[in-house]
């Protein structure tokens, strides 16, 4: 087993960090995605992502923990995004993309003094495309709060979401306050985004959020499945990521540990290829049983 | 003869008195007054833009009319109105979303609470005998995404059934269906009215494939309505009162058309056949 797991791998520091903090983060990218993916908010999701990293390089540039300007910049952003108005969909896709040139603008600006202040060229890699290795183990209970914070949220607010997310009208018809209800989602968005954004990067954050949860969808018909499948392929993903990652030190010419985002994302992305083979999609649908009724009835 | 603007009478389960709405400046309903009974099938009919949304709006709460009231049972709206069953209009599912049509039901129950719902034998037999109802049994596990117009117009009624109301409200469901649905969803929603005695109040750009079963007609034209039984509505003079210009009422094979000019110049052969008007 040697070849797998190199020596050390399962005593090291960094990697009992990185796995835990990566588990806790893929369970409430899974959680969050599903709703994201299924509202078609994909694009806001990458948004917030785009404010969280102008928050992150900040609070670089600050010297604190650039998780919390992960979460301010996206809490700020959706509060932002929300305020923009829930209804005109186009109006809203404009000042979203405005906003978020502006924030990736300002983390430019925030990472440049930063790193001409303390001469740490790796600070940009670890904002932007994450170092989940230089975690401090002193972060993971605050990653376990936030994370208990943003399921509690969406625990709370899963039915009247799912109802908003079929028909806003019908929602609002059946009593649900729909902006609260809007509010309370974008809020669990921007902690997911933020959490995601510590452990494989604010830029890469959304594909954390989407990718697993876009397979999830190809493979369950219900939601609560989809969370569940999105949640173990995501930290399947990251676990996976973080050995690839750990072992690329012996086989990569330069004996430089490849950085961790790039193996999650790439399996993330396979992950997605292998659901749209064909075959696959057909086991999926004779499992869930409903493409295959409806293609009986000869649609 | 129906009067223009007849007003709501006592009893009635909604009563919706001289509402008018301007949007924008533009006046989309002028002083419209109608009611819906109990276990009848009201049709409310007008051409696309004639103002039946913005009218369902109104009379759901989400739309704050300028002038004029909704009584319902007697008494004024308020915001958390559970008597109402509301269909909307259409809406547009991804075939991935993970919701099964029952899944779809089952929120009609509990859909605006908060929390994590306890599931139930109780809450499972309610699902079941509500999609037994509509005739979803055969889909009730396919995702609500991949169905028909016709089948998500099933779900969609049992969603709106299941909370028991005492009234419900349709925009445009047969917009989008073929005939042979349109007519299936029709004949249930009769059945569903006269089963559990509740007034149905459906919104239609064409009044025919609802004459078999429309106890009363509201139509709408240029914000105005003019209300009552079927053939006290659809009349020469009621309808060239409300459209301000002259109209006439053919019957064809007993279906109605709705022409404006004088009679002579319509070309239509007199009908032996004519029943309502």
């Amino acid at each position: 087993m040697h070849w797998v797991f190199e020596p050390g791998f399962f005593s090291s520091g960094p990697v009992q960090v990185a796995c835990a903090v990566g588990s806790i983060v893929a369970v409430v990218s899974g959680v969050v995605g599903v709703f994201t993916v299924m509202r078609g908010q994909s694009f806001a999701g990458h948004s917030l992502a785009d404010v969280a990293t102008a928050g992150g390089s900040g609070a670089f540039l600050a010297g604190i923990n650039p998780l919390f300007g992960f979460v301010a910049g996206g809490v700020a952003g959706a509060g932002a995004m929300e305020m923009m108005g829930v209804r005109r969909a186009r109006g809203r896709d404009l000042a979203t993309g405005i906003v978020l040139g502006a924030s990736i603008g300002l983390a430019a600006l925030f990472l440049y003094l930063g790193t001409t202040r303390s001469s740490t060229t790796g600070a940009s890699q670890q904002i932007l495309f994450g170092s989940i290795f230089s975690v401090a183990g002193s972060t993971v209970p605050i990653v376990a709060v936030l994370s208990v914070l943003c399921l509690a949220i969406m625990a709370l607010v899963h039915r009247p979401l799912l109802l908003s997310s079929v028909s806003i009208d019908m929602a609002a018809a059946r009593g649900v306050r729909v902006r609260v209800v809007g509010l309370l989602y974008m809020l669990a968005l921007a902690l997911a985004v933020g959490l995601s954004s510590l452990a494989i990067g604010a830029i890469l954050s959304t594909a954390l959020l989407i990718g697993p949860a876009a397979i999830a969808l190809r493979l369950t018909k219900r939601i609560g499945w989809a969370m569940l499948t999105a949640s173990l392929t995501g930290a399947g993903a990251i676990l996976l990521g973080v050995l690839l990652a750990y072992d690329s030190y012996d086989w990569s010419s330069t004996h430089a540990y490849w950085p961790v985002s790039f193996f999650i994302v790439v399996i993330i992305f396979l992950g997605y290829l292998v659901t749209e083979l064909p075959f696959v999609r057909t086991a999926a649908a004779r499992r869930g049983d409903d493409t295959a009724t409806v293609t009986e009835r000869g649609r | 003869m129906a009067s223009t603007h007849p007003g709501a009478a006592s009893g009635d389960l909604l009563g919706v008195e001289g509402v008018s709405v301007s949007l924008s400046g533009r006046q989309i309903l002028d002083n419209v007054s109608f009611g819906v009974r109990a276990g009848e099938f009201t049709g409310l009919i007008g051409a696309n833009g004639a103002g039946k949304t913005t009218l369902l709006r109104v009379i759901l709460g989400l739309q704050r009319p300028n002038a004029g009231r909704v009584l319902v049972l007697g008494a004024p709206r308020s915001h958390r109105n559970r008597s109402m069953g509301y269909v909307p209009q259409k809406i547009l599912l991804d075939p991935d979303m993970p919701l099964r049509a029952r899944d779809l039901v089952a929120l009609g129950i509990d859909g605006n609470r908060f929390g994590i719902p306890k599931p139930s034998r109780q809450r499972r037999d309610a699902v079941d005998e509500m999609l037994h109802a509509v005739d979803a049994e055969s889909f009730a596990d396919a995702r609500v995404g991949t169905l028909s117009g016709g089948e998500q117009q099933r779900v969609l009624i049992a969603h709106a059934l299941i909370g028991r109301p005492q009234l419900l409200l349709l925009d445009e469901p047969l917009a989008n269906l073929d005939l042979k649905s349109g007519q299936e969803v029709v004949t249930l929603l009769d059945r569903i009215a006269d089963e559990h005695h509740i007034g149905v109040l459906l919104s239609a750009h064409e009044m025919n494939p609802l004459l078999p079963v429309m106890d009363r007609i509201v139509y709408l034209a240029g914000g105005r309505a003019a209300s009552g039984p079927t053939d006290e509505v659809v009349r020469d003079e009621v309808l060239s009162a409300l459209y301000g210009y002259e109209v006439h009422v053919h019957t064809l094979h007993g279906r109605i058309l709705v022409v404006a000019g004088p009679m002579e110049e319509s070309g239509l052969p007199p009908d032996p056949s004519l029943k309502v008007v």
